[in-house]
């Protein structure tokens, strides 16, 4: 059972405009690093000019650093959401207020998320309330096979998301991008084949407008993919998908390539592994939803990572599957363990993939994701195990800057507490 | 992850979170009556041949039982012979000579789980556009169809319910494309070569109706009538009263449909998001002379729990879903504690081929809002959201939902409290026979489809 907690903040104390970052030690809790190691019990974590200074028992609390009792809560490093559109969109049905996918642009590699993104936007607010602090953030193929150039990004309330711009390019294959490219995977290659010749060629001075299927901005922007400067995910479900994918770095040696969705990655893991790849893997794929998730299964992750391959949870984007239900899906791939013919993982490794391992693919291990010296001070407060459907974070801070929890949910949550209207309609209670 | 699914509005987000229109897509899904106890001797069309199948005497012994009407046994005992429930208690009662005990030590008993709101079948996996048979929506009324004419049994999705969900009932109904979208079915979450075969003897037909943004915009799209929120209530007003004057002398499916409604014979389970449109429809309810079994998605429920109350309607929703239309925009996690709150009844439901696997776990993390803004709620009333909540606004209460004597044995064995992320059926009993076990590969079913694929017996 959980105790009733004393350090929950009313989300009205914290000013909505960005704080400074505040040094303190949290002592007594339950601390998981994030790195795959197992919880430590009665351990501290502190946090100092934004940053981790240490985390894990026996540390000390430094003298004259405010203390948070963290007796029977738990602490993690924020989470990491991979591959989402948190910040593109308002309502997924309102074409207008949705930023996700440009599919009437002349351009397609050179989109760039940075300056489509809502640092106001409601589901980051609900997202941060959920412990999710960093994440990558997509632009959606949609006229061509290539989506554009996504962002890695934090949740902070303030105005300033941008982490890193042009962290990586989208690139859908397999069934997707062949609908895109012209009904077959046959296109799908004759088109990502002419747009690397291309970006080569205007690499080198050479691009001839005239001949040229790909705008002088894509084939500019897909330079940077070449070189290896800016991480190509490639969407991808079906093994034989699978296995050309990894092929392409023989063809194009300097491609920091990462597989986005792999259902069937279980079946060409030891590949996966040897190739040194990483996966944003889809939590809960176990159906045969499409001729090339015929082998999906819940057990796919846990394979994965036996194999060796660096895997994180990601594709959760939008609020059906929703980046602060991560937790839950980690949790389940401590559940699988106990069935047989499953493969599951361990509580730590679970963690890992929607903390460090996200981190770690989108260029920043050691720096979010964890909870380590000279990682930034992203850390949840949680009022059980953070992995269990019945917990929820207390308190959130990024960069050490402890973040509000309030947004237009518990708003609502608040005003209809009661349904009382006897004195004055609901609008006035606010 | 699924790019895809956004290009063509696949799943459960077709009408819902795309805005696209197609006419081969998963929109949101969003179907009524025959007489109950039907039989084939009966005349009544299609009539279920489900028989259970066989089972030995069990008794489930030092689990917690959650007994699907908020009621919690510890350390209790829970007997079963002949497909029925013939004893529930603590660790006195006894057991008969003959029985097979099962040692349910840090286990947890639940009735079998149910999903009222279902379109395993009618949007089977693969989700390819020749399996797009859950909206007949080339009219924004089709009282005539009937969800069972285009449910496919060989759905691997039936198996994962099973597995991962130990769900052994579950409705099917057509999508939400249309005002009125048709029969629903319900059927055991037992593989047969029929849908006749998966029919829940003796359940009521439902009736699928939907408000708001899904049938004004596909039928508006088009030219068409409804258009608007105004013209999706005329064009119900209108059907009601044509239906009221039929006499029967000519046969019309259409009619026979809505007659069963206004009869009561047929429930009424009806896909609508915001408040004040669930006002509305209930007093349309009240005028045409039919009640509202249950709005399904219901994200605005928690605004008028009160209303629901007096009405007796069922709220089947999400535990968290929101945003993904505009409809949907006020959705929030405590939907289900505050009409708890208020006394209305609460069911959670899945529309989602992934999300009925999980059930136990959506009405998990439901609970836990609630209990977090201070509402008082029993592990044992949660698991009631998704037995005998759903069996009620269903009509099965009498048959299934929970674990009394005289009820089918359908029956969860749960290697931990269901209510926790870490924690998965072991055994799931459909009608006393074992339909599912963890520990015996051979006792997971696998579909036609998947014979001879990657992946065949693979856990799922």
């Amino acid at each position: 059972m959980k105790r009733v907690l004393s350090l929950a903040v009313s989300a009205f104390a914290l000013a909505a405009v960005p704080a400074a970052a505040q040094d303190v030690v949290i002592t007594n809790a339950t601390v998981a690093t994030g790195d795959g190691s197992e919880p430590i019990q009665n351990a501290s974590v502190v946090v100092r000019g934004g940053r981790v200074v240490a985390a894990g028992a026996g540390v000390e609390a430094p003298a004259g650093m405010p203390v948070i009792d963290g007796t029977g809560t738990w602490v993690t490093p924020g989470m990491f959401a991979a591959a989402t559109t948190l910040g593109l969109w308002d309502v997924g049905a309102v074409g207008s207020s949705n930023d996700q996918a440009a599919g009437g642009s002349a351009f397609s590699a050179a989109l760039d998320v940075t300056r489509a993104l809502n640092p106001s936007s409601q589901h980051i607010a609900i997202n941060r309330a959920g412990g999710v602090t960093r994440a990558s953030i997509f632009s959606r193929p949609s006229s061509t096979i290539f989506g554009g150039q996504g962002a890695i990004v934090d949740l902070g309330a303030d105005p300033d998301m941008v982490v890193k711009p042009r962290a990586f390019q989208m690139v859908a294959l397999g069934e997707f991008g062949a609908r895109i490219a012209g009904s077959s995977r046959t296109a799908t290659y004759a088109e990502l084949d002419n747009a690397f010749r291309e970006a080569r060629n205007y690499a080198a001075g050479r691009w001839d407008g005239d001949d040229a299927q790909l705008t002088s901005a894509d084939a500019k922007a897909l330079g940077a993919v070449l070189s290896g400067e800016q991480s190509l995910y490639l969407a991808v479900e079906r093994a034989s998908d699978i296995r050309n994918a990894l092929k392409l770095k023989t063809q194009y040696s300097r491609l920091k390539l990462v597989l986005v969705g792999a259902s069937e990655g279980w079946l060409v893991a030891n590949e996966i592994a040897a190739a040194g790849v990483p996966v944003i893997a889809d939590p809960i794929d176990n159906l045969p939803e499409s001729f090339e998730e015929l082998a999906a299964t819940q057990s796919n992750v846990g394979r994965m990572v036996k194999a060796g391959v660096k895997v994180a949870i990601g594709g959760l984007t939008n609020g059906i599957e929703q980046p602060r239900n991560a937790p839950q899906f980690a949790g389940n791939f401590v559940a699988l363990g106990k069935i047989p013919g499953a493969a599951g993982l361990s509580w730590g490794q679970a963690l890992a993939t929607i903390t460090s391992a996200p981190a770690e693919i989108a260029g920043f291990g050691g720096r979010f994701g964890v909870l380590a010296p000279g990682a930034a001070g992203d850390v949840v407060i949680w009022d059980g195990d953070p992995l269990e459907l019945s917990s929820a974070p207390v308190r959130v801070f990024i960069d050490g800057v402890e973040q509000p929890r309030d947004n237009h949910q518990t708003r609502l949550r608040e005003r209809y507490r009661n349904l009382d209207e006897s004195k004055l309609p609901k609008a006035y209670d606010w | 992850m699924r790019l895809r699914a956004f290009l063509i509005c696949g799943g459960a987000l077709a009408l819902a979170a795309c805005s696209a229109t197609t006419g081969t897509a998963k929109e949101t899904k969003s179907a009524s009556s025959s007489v109950s106890g039907e039989r084939a001797d009966t005349g009544v069309p299609f009539p279920s041949t489900y028989e259970r199948y066989p089972g030995v005497p069990t008794a489930l012994v030092g689990a917690t039982i959650f007994d699907g009407k908020g009621g919690r046994i510890e350390n209790g005992t829970v007997l079963f012979t002949d497909g029925e429930v013939v004893g529930v208690g603590d660790a006195s009662l006894p057991i008969p000579a003959g029985y097979t005990s099962i040692d349910g030590t840090g286990k947890f008993v639940t009735p079998g789980i149910i999903d009222i709101h279902s379109h395993l079948g009618d949007y089977p996996s693969p989700s390819v556009p020749a399996h797009g048979d859950g909206n007949e929506a080339t009219a924004p009324t089709t009282p005539d169809v009937w969800t069972e004419h285009s449910v496919w049994p060989q759905d691997p999705g039936f198996s994962r319910a099973l597995a991962n969900g130990g769900i052994t009932s579950l409705q099917i109904l057509p999508g939400s494309a249309n005002l009125m979208g048709g029969r629903a079915v319900t059927l055991k979450n037992v593989y047969s070569r029929t849908v006749q075969g998966m029919k829940f003897p003796g359940a009521p037909y439902g009736f699928k109706m939907a408000c708001g943004e899904n049938p004004k915009r596909v039928y508006g799209n088009r030219g068409r009538k409804p258009s608007t929120r105004m013209g999706n209530f005329a064009v119900n007003r209108q059907t009601w009263l044509d239906a009221q004057a039929y006499d029967g002398k000519k046969r019309d499916l259409g009619k026979e449909t809505l007659k069963g409604v206004l009869d009561g014979e047929i429930l009424v389970h009806n896909h609508c998001y915001r408040a004040d449109e669930m006002a509305l429809v209930m007093d349309m309810a009240k005028e045409m002379g039919y009640k509202v079994s249950a709005f399904h998605h219901a994200v605005e429920a928690y605004k008028i729990g009160d209303l629901l109350k007096a009405n007796g309607v069922c709220s089947a929703i999400w535990a968290d879903w929101y945003g993904f239309k505009m409809e949907s925009y006020d959705g929030i996690p405590e939907n289900a504690g505050l009409l708890q709150q208020e006394g209305a009844c609460v069911v959670i439901h899945s529309d989602s081929d992934k999300e009925i696997q999980r059930l136990n776990q959506e009405a998990a993390k439901a609970l836990a809002a609630g209990r977090r803004m201070g509402i008082e709620i029993s592990d044992a009333t949660a698991i009631g959201w998704i037995t005998l909540n759903a069996a009620k606004a269903m009509g099965i209460d009498d048959m299934t939902g929970s674990l009394e004597n005289g009820k089918m044995a359908d029956v969860v064995l749960w290697n931990g409290n269901p209510l926790s992320v870490y924690s998965r059926p072991e055994k799931v009993w459909i009608d006393g026979a074992l339909m599912y076990d963890a520990l015996d590969r051979k006792r997971r079913p696998v579909s036609d489809f998947e014979l001879g694929q990657p992946g065949e017996g693979d856990v799922k």
